[in-house]
C-alpha cells in the first residue's frame, strides 16, 4: 500500500495498531450485517428457511469451503497462494474412497488421518517448490494444481466410486449431528477456531503476518522466511486434505473430476471476508464468515425462486464490493492515522 | 534503448552487466523453448502414427489458436506486473451473448463487430477497477472472472446456439489455399506482430517492462502507468471477444460454459513463454513458442491415446520446470561465483 503514514514514534505505532484492529472488527462486522440482512429477507419471503433442516443443509454446505478457505487465508497471509487446493481435494477425496473401498474395515480415524496425510504431503511439494526454489506460489501451486488434477485422473482412468462401495460409519460422519448441529460444521469451526488462535497467539504465527507486510523486512528482523512459508503450505494442504475426506464422507460419490474449480471460490471467500490479497492483513474468522455468505447466497437465490444462473454473477459482484470497501476503509484509516501524527508532532 | 528486435542478438557491451545478463538470459530461454520445441516436434513424428501429417498440423494450429490470441495482449500485462484472469469469461460471455443477438435476427458482421466491442467494455471495467480504484489486478478479475461467467449462464441458461450458417462455421477452420494453415492462424500471427512490434520496437512497449520492474519509479520517470494499463486491458477483453467469435464459430455452438478454466492454460502458456510473474521480463516470441509447445506436446500425447486429463501432469510438469530450472540454475551459479571470494 502506497497510502501507508510513515510513523516513526511508538505511541502513534500502537494507535495504528488499535485502528488496524478496529478495521478487522469493522470488516468482519461488514459481513455478519450482510448475512443477517441477506437471511432475514429470505426469511420474510420463506420462513422455512430458518427451519432446523434447512440451517443444517446450510451449514454441511460451508463446512468444506470453511476448511479450505481457513487453509488459504495462512497462505495469503504470508503474500502467497495456493490454488492447488481444489485438485488436492478431489485427488484426497479419491484416494479416501479407494482406501475404504478396497479395506472397508479401515476405522473413520484413520481415513481421516490419512486423508489430512495426503494432502500435507501435497503442501510439502507446494512448500518445497515455493520455499526452496523461490518461486512465485501463484506458478507453482498454478503448476500443482494442473499436477495433482492429472494425477487423479491417471488414477480414476474415469472410473467412480459410489456411496454404496463406502462403509456405513464413515458416510455417517456426513450426516451425523451434535446437538442438533452437523458434525462437518463442528469440524469447520474448531478447524478456525484452532488455526484462528494459532495466528493471533503464537510467535510463529503472528511471524506469517510479517513475512506477508514485508517480506524483506521480516527476513531481516531475523524471522525465518523460508520455513515459516513452507509450514503454512503444508498447513494449507493438510486442510485441504481434510476438505477432501469431508467431501467423501458428505457425498459419498466421488470421481476425479471432485473440487475442480473450487480454488477461485475459496479465494473468493477468503477475500470477501477481508483477507488481503497481496498479504500481511485478514483473519481466518473472515474468511470462514465469507464461506458462510458465499454459501448462504446460493441457497437464498434458491428459495426467493432467483434464476440460479445469477448465482457467480452475484458472487463476483461481491468480491469486487469486497475489495472495493477494504480498499476504502484502508484509505480512511490511513488519513485518521496521518492526521493524528502530525497532531502528535 | 530504442528496442529494435534484432538488437536483441547483438551482445551486450561489457559495461550495461546487468542488462547483457538480462538479454542473453531471455535470448537463451526462447532458444531453449524453440530447441524442445523442435525436439518434441521431431521425436512425435518418429514416434507417434499421424503426427506429421498436413491434416494434424492444421487441427494442432486450430486448437491453440483462442489460447495464442488471448495470450497475445495477456503478454503485455504480466509484463507491466498486473494480471487478467477474466479473460476466459469474457470469452464465454462474448459467446453467450454472440449466440443471443444472432437469435435475434442481426446479421452476423453486424453481431461480431458488437461482440468485440462488449469484449472491449468488459476490459475497460477490468481497468477501472484496476487503474481508477487503484485494487489489485488478481482480486479484480478473480471477481469478474465469476462476475462475467455468471452474467454469461444469465444471458443464455445452459442453452446452446448451433444454427449458425456454414458459410461461417465452416470459414473458422477453412486454410490458406487449402493447405494446413488456417485463416485464423495467419489472423493470430498478424495481430502477434502487431503486438509484438508494440511491445519491442515502441517507447509504449518499453515502458511497460520499466513499470514492470518498478511502477513508482517509472511514475517518477513520466510513465502514465495508469493509462497505460487501461488500454492494454481493453485490449485483453477485446482480443478475448475476438477469441470467443473464435471459438462459438469454430465449435459451431455458442453456450456460456464455452473455454471454461481456460484462463489458467493462458496463463501457464505465458509464464512457461518466460514472462516473468512479477513483471518488467519476457518476450512475446517466447510466449507464442510456449504456446505451441504446450499444444504440440498435448496433440502427441493425445494421438499416443493418452487420456486427455492424464495429460494435466504434463501440463503442470512443464509449468513448474518452466520456473524452478532457472532459478535453480541461477541460485547454484551465484553460489558458484560467490565461492572463491568467500572461501567456506
Amino acid at each position: 500500500m502506497s497510502t501507508r503514514p510513515a510513523v516513526s514514534t511508538a505511541p502513534p505505532a500502537l494507535s495504528r495498531a488499535r485502528s488496524v484492529h478496529q478495521l478487522w472488527l469493522a470488516r468482519e462486522f461488514g459481513i455478519v450485517v450482510a448475512l443477517g440482512l441477506l437471511v432475514l429477507v429470505t426469511t420474510l419471503d420463506n420462513p422455512a428457511f430458518l427451519s432446523p433442516q434447512s440451517l443444517r443443509d446450510l451449514l454441511l454446505g460451508a463446512a468444506i469451503l470453511v476448511v479450505l478457505a481457513v487453509g488459504q487465508t495462512v497462505v495469503i497471509i504470508s503474500r502467497n497462494i495456493d490454488l492447488s487446493v481444489g485438485a488436492v481435494l478431489g485427488l484426497v477425496a479419491f484416494a479416501t474412497g479407494k482406501l475404504l473401498s478396497s479395506a472397508p474395515g479401515t476405522p473413520t480415524v484413520v481415513a481421516v488421518l490419512a486423508g489430512i496425510g495426503l494432502g500435507a504431503v501435497c503442501g510439502v511439494v507446494n512448500g518445497v517448490l515455493v520455499a526452496a526454489a523461490r518461486v512465485p506460489a501463484l506458478v507453482i501451486t498454478l503448476g500443482t494444481l494442473y499436477a495433482f488434477r492429472g494425477i487423479d485422473h491417471s488414477w480414476a482412468q474415469g472410473r467412480q466410486i459410489n456411496a454404496s462401495d463406502l462403509p456405513r460409519s464413515f458416510l455417517g460422519l456426513g450426516t451425523a449431528t451434535v446437538l442438533g448441529v452437523p458434525v462437518l460444521a463442528v469440524i469447520a469451526v474448531v478447524v478456525m477456531l484452532v488455526v484462528g488462535f494459532y495466528l493471533r497467539s503464537y510467535r510463529s504465527g503472528r511471524e506469517l503476518y510479517a513475512i506477508g507486510s514485508e517480506p524483506a523486512a521480516a527476513r531481516l528482523a531475523g524471522i525465518p522466511v523460508g520455513r515459516r512459508v513452507f509450514t503454512s503450505f503444508v498447513l494449507c494442504g493438510a486442510l485441504a486434505g481434510l476438505a477432501g475426506v469431508l467431501y467423501a464422507a458428505r457425498f459419498g460419490t466421488v470421481d476425479a473430476t471432485v473440487g475442480t474449480g473450487i480454488e477461485l471460490q475459496v479465494v473468493a471467500a477468503a477475500v470477501v471476508g477481508g483477507v488481503a490479497i497481496f498479504g500481511g492483513s485478514g483473519s481466518v474468522h473472515g474468511a470462514a464468515l465469507g464461506a458462510l455468505l458465499l454459501t448462504t447466497i446460493g441457497s437464498s437465490l434458491a428459495v426467493l425462486r432467483i434464476n440460479p444462473f445469477w448465482q457467480q454473477a452475484v458472487v463476483g459482484g461481491l468480491i469486487l464490493a469486497a475489495i472495493g470497501l477494504d480498499r476504502l476503509l484502508a484509505v480512511r484509516a490511513a488519513n485518521r492515522l496521518r492526521g493524528r501524527s502530525s497532531h502528535g508532532g | 534503448m530504442a528496442g529494435d528486435p534484432a538488437a536483441v542478438n547483438v551482445p551486450a557491451p561489457p559495461t550495461e552487466t546487468t542488462h547483457g545478463v538480462l538479454r542473453s538470459a531471455l535470448v537463451r530461454w526462447d532458444t531453449a523453448l524453440l530447441v524442445v520445441l523442435a525436439a518434441v516436434v521431431v521425436v512425435a513424428g518418429v514416434l507417434v502414427e499421424g503426427f506429421a501429417s498436413g491434416r494434424n498440423f492444421q487441427f494442432l494450429l486450430l486448437d491453440v489458436v483462442a489460447i495464442a490470441l488471448i495470450a497475445l495482449p495477456l503478454t503485455l500485462i504480466v509484463i507491466t506486473g498486473e494480471i487478467d484472469l477474466s479473460v476466459a469469461s469474457t470469452l464465454g460471455l462474448c459467446s453467450a451473448v454472440m449466440g443471443q443477438l444472432w437469435v435475434a435476427g442481426l446479421p452476423l458482421e453486424l453481431v461480431v463487430v458488437l461482440v468485440v466491442g462488449l469484449g472491449a467494455v468488459l476490459g475497460a471495467v477490468n481497468a477501472v477497477f484496476v487503474t481508477k480504484f487503484a485494487l489489485p489486478s488478481l482480486a479484480v478479475t478473480i471477481g469478474t472472472l465469476a462476475a462475467y461467467r455468471g452474467l454469461a449462464f444469465v444471458v443464455l441458461g445452459d442453452q446452446a446456439v448451433a444454427d449458425f450458417p456454414f458459410r461461417w462455421t465452416d470459414a473458422a477452420s477453412s486454410t490458406v489455399a487449402d493447405g494446413a494453415v488456417p485463416w485464423a492462424a495467419v489472423v493470430t500471427i498478424v495481430l502477434a506482430v502487431v503486438f509484438g512490434v508494440v511491445l519491442h520496437a515502441t517507447p509504449f512497449g518499453r515502458s511497460l517492462y520499466a513499470m514492470g520492474n518498478n511502477a513508482e519509479a517509472a511514475t517518477f520517470a513520466g510513465i502514465r502507468v495508469a493509462r497505460a494499463k487501461f488500454w492494454l486491458f481493453v485490449a485483453s477483453g477485446a482480443v478475448s471477444g475476438l477469441a470467443g467469435v473464435y471459438w462459438t464459430l469454430r465449435f459451431a455452438s455458442a453456450r456460456a460454459d464455452n473455454a471454461a478454466g481456460l484462463e489458467l492454460a493462458v496463463v501457464a502458456a505465458v509464464l512457461l513463454g518466460g514472462v516473468s510473474i512479477f513483471g518488467g521480463r519476457g518476450t512475446l516470441l517466447g510466449v507464442l513458442l510456449g504456446v505451441l509447445l504446450l499444444g504440440a506436446v498435448r496433440n502427441a500425447l493425445q494421438l499416443a491415446d493418452v487420456a486427455a486429463d492424464t495429460l494435466n501432469i504434463v501440463t503442470g510438469g512443464l509449468l513448474i520446470a518452466s520456473v524452478v530450472v532457472p532459478n535453480v540454475v541461477a541460485m547454484s551459479r551465484t553460489r558458484l561465483r560467490r565461492r572463491p571470494r568467500h572461501p567456506a
